[in-house]
């Protein structure tokens, strides 16, 4: 499609404006090579690099790997099968989404390192505790992340492997193929799109993770970047690292976006009612019994450690205020979910009008913002935002009387801006998956019938779309709630979040007492979270 | 035991809590033949034939392939165990795969070169080859249904179960593919069970039909007899076009209706002086100018070659009769007609 | 006409919720709430001057304020290291500022020499042992630490730390790269486990023998010893025959584009000030930058000891340098 058509068609315009957001604060981060740093880097060279980069591949495999295998069994053991307990663990089981990862990290490391009470009891009951694994590891923290970022591969796996129906695999089984094999033949090729839309999700924020590598002290591209950057005061080179990760996830996502080639995962015909295999025995069993142990050590363990700490600090730290910190962080995550999930629409909808060409395109660089480390974005958009307060004030001076002083800075708009740069990605996978499910025939149809453009987006594919609009929504909710660094660097004064009182105490070392506003996030959290899982059982 | 025999089901029935969906049904199946059950939707049909393919437990009776126990209420040997190939009503084909790979899916147990040659050789059979490269999504509905067929025939199944396989076709398609489809299945010497409603699909395709009706097969037999010797009013009703008329039975094997006296085998326990009901299809009503029976032209449908008239007789009753198409007539106007029947079936009153 | 229209819109749209109060001071700062707005409240008391502030860490605080330029709204600006003061005053984000009390309150070497920023509270990171496996006898020095009969009994915390990165800064400056970096190897080959994300878990491993020594800031001690009073643990006071004991600060300076440089000075020399220091100290057990006044009576408990003399100063310049000499030894 020739830009001049591009620039015609109001849906790629929405998606030029998505993008066009989303670029200017990664524009800003990747100028940094405008000023080379060729000290730093040769110091990164021979010092650091070689380390880090092997130790961010092992935690991307590892991370990926584990959210893959407990995503992906999960989803397929509640979406197809049917065991004691199933109906509650299919939404339990996303309820870790409600613990920011680094919180995780703290209780898990708290628990289970030397000093922690099980090693301890180890120690009174054996006298030594010096076989148990060691916490503080690659594969404690790959363990940690796993199990904190298996909800998002999980969600959208269940729903593909709910859709699909057994039809795919019934007739897999008629060809000769095992239940078992025709899972991975079949079943598992054609949730493909989700599968890997929820992977890219845990992946970017593998990368960008910065709290729960430094809870563990395992060094990653992340550390370094802020080791650059606080340490040798080198926001420059930290830039230009940061600028290679973003490089680095969109060859990734292109990639994957070709392999798909003419590929399509829509079923043909219709869809079967889903009825589900009932396990029996030592299977259901089985089944239930995984499913809980995943619930109890990712979310009961780590929730019951939190409120024992609350409970402590609760008399002195509690407050009125805390309405307000729970005010400000429902209000801003749900501004920034909705507008997150409209823009997430329109750029999926952008996307299917023109397949090809550089539409496509605009629309992955509209998600790349998950990819960058959080503060490192933060920067980017407050400079953007800055530059643009201060042309705005240069224009607006002659005409009003107005001090000089701040127009956006000073309001919530930016902190939005930068949620919704920040989690496009988030918001735009589950909409195109539920996209993909849509027939093209239906567009036609719709045509056909003579309505507009809009009211074909209204009438039919909004509804259709419900259930991954609605599953954006709450995946971006849940995560503004947890978000940290743009909330800091962007919230005018006043305007502290839970997540900005957990800043406040961890900073000092204090976890316990970070207990308080951990345990209140995620209580709210897991409000939008039941939504969701309602939404989804009715969507079956 | 008859190795003739490929597929016996012995007094099966399934059921849903209370709801029996098939009840102690009996069948059996020789090697080359293609069987088929026919009936309205939600007469159990399609519960059989999962049953077969082993996605569903039976509660009773038993399921042999071969001679050999495939089921039983307590034991089921896994579907792809059973050497069985599945086409299915939406195909089901892998919309990841292109068409060359969907074929190829049963073959995994042979070698790379095997399974491409085999997979090739099945395309070529249903016309097929050039389009190997094409992903499902870009073939159009008659194009699926001949992958979805080579793809179950490429594994060279012991038995081939098609589930309602041309509903989703124009009744053009649907013509020309089953008569097509019986002749890949003739060629192969492939033995199938084909599920639908539709008749004129079953008497394309299938040797032997069984009309199902709230799960049991009302009768087993060849489409001649099905349509000229309906052992039930349900057959009779479902299969082909007709009417009852009323009659009564004068002799031991006689019956005099509206439209005349007539020889004629009785139901068992029906006694003469009784009512009965005989069926009528268009064919045994002639069309004849010099015939002194005369009624009224209801309604009529063109059909090419007949017309299919819907007459009124003078007592009042309705009657079908085809008649070659040059014989048009006009709406109200009476022709004479006149009986032709090589087998009058009668009912007993119910 | 259309002009001003867009310009009221956007006006409202934007909500000014910036324009600055004549009479008011707009903070910075990288000190968490709880241990920066008791004393804010009470200036606000004492003063009539109110007192707005937005926490971060001191990475986006600067990067905000040169983003900001000339519009920043913010007066002053709040660190917990002298490392991140010298840094802003590197990068002209501050302002020099004549104060004869601040002057006469805060020591030469805990400020800056152009008086661009000064040291509120000073931090001592200093040694710490398990009071069951050695006697204060055993230990003497930092750089005693790196000697081979501690292998296998030291634990650190991460070299991310900015209170690590300075107290090798400091080290640099003293002994110069080559001999600093021998020690600290002699460090990394010493230690008992992996490095530690925090004071207060490397504090918790050598009381349960995970190891035996190590180095941290007092406070997160006295925090712990608050929380957990039967911890074998007791803090020692090293190189008190040579350079002294590392401390850092806790300062601030006034910023470029202060809008209210005035009431910024003032709140300043308030935390400067009897009432001011005994707020900053003893919120987080830290010791008082002016030496006129005492430390609370736990941290008095722990002993006096002779602090290092060199201008905190130093951490900043030397804090990349250490780093990379970090880096170099495999500190991680």
């Amino acid at each position: 499609m020739g830009v001049s058509r591009m620039l015609r068609d109001p849906w790629s315009l929405a998606a030029l404006f998505f993008a066009t957001l989303v670029l200017v604060p990664v524009l800003v981060v990747m100028s940094s090579f405008l000023h080379p740093v060729q000290e730093v880097w040769q110091h990164l060279f021979e010092h650091v690099l070689v380390d880090l980069l092997w130790n961010t591949l092992w935690l991307v495999l590892g991370v990926g790997s584990g959210t893959l295998l407990l995503g992906v069994s999960l989803g397929w053991l509640t979406a197809v099968y049917d065991f004691p307990g199933r109906r509650i663990l299919s939404w339990a089981l996303l309820l870790p989404m409600a613990i920011p990862a680094y919180v995780f990290a703290f209780v898990f490391i708290g628990l289970f390192d030397f000093t922690g009470p099980v090693q301890g009891c180890l120690r009174e009951v054996f006298g030594s505790s010096t076989w148990f694994p060691r916490i503080r590891s690659t594969g404690g923290v790959i363990l940690v992340m796993s199990l904190a970022l298996y909800p998002y591969v999980y969600l959208l796996a269940r729903n593909a492997f709910a859709t699909q129906g057994k039809r795919a695999l019934e007739a897999a089984q008629s060809l000769g193929h095992s239940r078992f094999s025709g899972f991975f033949s079949v079943a598992l090729p054609m949730a493909r799109p989700w599968i890997a839309g929820g992977l890219m999700l845990v992946l970017m924020e593998t990368l960008a993770d910065f709290g729960t590598v430094s809870v563990f002290n395992y060094d990653t591209f992340t550390t370094a970047i802020y080791k650059t950057w606080f340490g040798m005061f080198s926001l420059d080179a930290a830039s230009q690292l940061a600028s290679l990760l973003v490089i680095i996830v969109f060859a990734l996502l292109v990639l994957e976006q070709l392999s798909r080639s003419r590929m399509r995962y829509t079923q043909a015909g219709r869809h079967q009612e889903n009825n589900r295999i009932a396990l029996a025995g030592w299977a259901a069993w089985g089944a239930s019994l995984y499913a809980l142990l995943v619930l109890a050590i990712a979310f009961v363990m780590p929730l019951i450690q939190l409120v024992l700490w609350a409970y402590g600090v609760f008399g002195q730290d509690f407050d009125s205020r805390y309405f307000g910190f729970l005010h400000h962080t429902l209000l801003l995550a749900g501004i920034a979910a909705v507008l997150t999930a409209v823009g997430a629409l329109l750029l999926a909808y952008a996307a299917r009008r023109n397949p090809q060409g550089m539409t496509r395109h605009l629309v992955r660089v509209a998600t790349i913002g998950y990819a960058l480390p959080g503060t490192v974005l933060a920067v980017g958009i407050f400079v953007a935002v800055a530059w643009l307060d201060r042309n705005l004030l240069q224009l607006l001076q002659p005409l009003v009387a107005i001090e000089a002083g701040m127009l956006l800075q000073g309001s919530v708009v930016i902190m939005l801006v930068g949620y919704v740069v920040r989690f496009m990605a988030v918001g735009y996978n589950p909409v195109d998956s539920a996209m993909q499910r849509m027939p093209p025939s239906l567009d036609d149809v719709s045509r056909t019938l003579g309505v507009s453009q809009l009211t074909m987006l209204r009438r039919v594919h909004a509804p259709i779309l419900r259930g991954g609009i609605v599953t954006a929504a709450i995946l971006v909710f849940v995560d503004v709630m947890k978000e940290m660094p743009i909330t800091l660097m962007t919230r005018p004064f006043g305007w502290d979040t839970l997540a900005v009182r957990i800043f406040e105490m961890t900073s000092e070392g204090e976890w316990e007492r970070a207990a308080l506003p951990a345990v209140t996030l995620v209580l709210a959290g897991l409000v939008p979270i039941i939504f969701l899982s309602r939404h989804g059982n009715q969507n079956e | 035991m008859n190795n003739k025999v490929l597929l016996e089901l012995n007094n099966i029935s399934q059921a849903y809590g209370d709801l029996r969906v098939v009840n102690h049904l009996t069948l059996r199946l020789d090697r080359g033949q293609i069987g088929c059950l026919l009936g309205p939707s939600g007469c159990g049909k399609t519960t059989v034939l999962r049953l077969i393919a082993g996605f569903e437990r039976l509660t009773a009776g038993e399921i042999k392939l071969n001679g050999v126990e495939v089921a039983t209420p307590a034991f089921s040997l896994p579907t792809e165990k059973r050497r069985i190939g599945m086409v299915f009503q939406d195909y089901a084909l892998f919309p990841h795969l292109n068409v060359f790979e969907n074929t190829a899916f049963g073959l995994h147990q042979l070698a790379k070169a095997e399974r491409a040659q085999r997979a090739m050789e099945m395309l070529e059979v249903v016309g097929l080859a050039d389009a190997a490269k094409k992903y499902p999504h870009e073939l159009s509905g008659g194009q699926q249904q001949r992958v979805a067929v080579a793809r179950a025939l490429a594994p060279s199944p012991d038995l081939l179960l098609l589930d309602e396989p041309f509903s989703n076709l124009d009744s053009d398609l649907r013509e020309r593919l089953s008569q097509e489809i019986r002749e890949v299945l003739k060629s192969q010497n492939a033995t199938a069970i084909l599920v639908t409603h539709d008749q004129h699909e079953a008497f394309a395709m299938a040797d032997e039909i069984g009309v199902m009706h709230e799960g049991v097969i009302q009768q087993w037999d060849t489409a001649y007899n099905l349509y000229h010797q309906p052992n039930s009013r349900f057959v009779a009703d479902f299969v082909g076009k007709g009417v009852l008329i009323d009659g009564k039975v004068t002799e031991p094997s006689r019956v005099m209706t509206d439209l005349g006296g007539m020889a004629c085998d009785l139901p068992s326990g029906v006694k003469v002086g009784e009512a009965v009901d005989i069926l009528l299809r268009p064919d045994d009503i002639i069309h004849d100018d010099a015939s002194e029976l005369q009624a009224a032209v209801v309604h009529k449908a063109f059909q090419g070659a007949d017309i299919l008239y819907t007459l009124k007789l003078d007592t009042g009753r309705q009657v079908l009769s085809l008649v070659p198409s040059h014989h048009n007539h006009k709406l109200g106007e009476k022709i004479g007609i006149r009986l032709e029947i090589d087998h009058v079936i009668a009912f007993g009153k119910p | 006409m259309s002009k001003r229209f867009l310009a009221a819109l956007l006006l409202t749209f934007a909500g000014i919720s910036a324009s600055h109060a004549a009479d008011e001071v707009v903070v910075y700062s990288a000190r968490a709430e709880q241990l920066i707005k008791p004393m804010f409240d009470a200036f606000t008391k004492e003063t009539g001057i109110p007192v707005k502030f937005i926490t971060d860490k001191e990475g986006p605080l600067m990067e905000r304020l040169k983003a900001e330029g000339p519009n920043t709204p913010a007066d002053v600006l709040l660190t917990v290291d002298a490392g991140n003061l010298w840094q802003a005053a590197n990068e002209g984000l501050l302002k020099p500022v004549q104060s004869g009390v601040l002057d006469k309150n805060v020591p030469v070497h805990l400020k800056d020499p152009d008086n661009q920023w000064f040291g509120l509270s000073i931090r001592a990171r200093t040694i710490v042992y398990n009071t069951k496996a050695l006697k204060p006898a055993d230990l003497s020095t930092y750089e005693d630490l790196a000697n081979p009969k501690w292998k296998g009994k030291l634990c650190l915390r991460t070299s991310k730390k900015v209170y690590n990165q300075s107290l090798v800064a400091m080290m640099i400056a003293e002994k110069g790269e080559a001999e600093t970096e021998k020690i600290v190897r002699g460090w990394v080959s010493n230690l008992a486990t992996d490095v530690f994300p925090d004071d207060t878990k490397l504090m918790e491993a050598i009381a349960a023998g995970q190891c035996q020594v190590g180095i941290v800031n007092t406070y997160y001690y006295g925090r712990l010893l608050e929380k957990k009073p039967d911890l074998t643990l007791a803090l020692f006071w090293p190189n008190q025959q040579t350079t002294g004991v590392h401390v850092n600060v806790s300062g601030a300076g006034v910023v470029k584009h202060a809008k209210n440089e005035k009431a910024a000075v003032r709140l300043l020399e308030w935390f400067t000030s009897e009432q001011g220091q005994k707020m900053f100290a003893d919120l987080n057990m830290e010791y008082p930058a002016n030496p006129a006044f005492k430390p609370d009576t736990v941290v008095a408990g722990w002993g006096s000891f002779k602090q290092n003399l060199i201008n905190v100063a130093k951490a900043g310049e030397l804090q990349a340098a250490a780093v990379r000499l970090m880096d170099r030894a495999r500190y991680k």
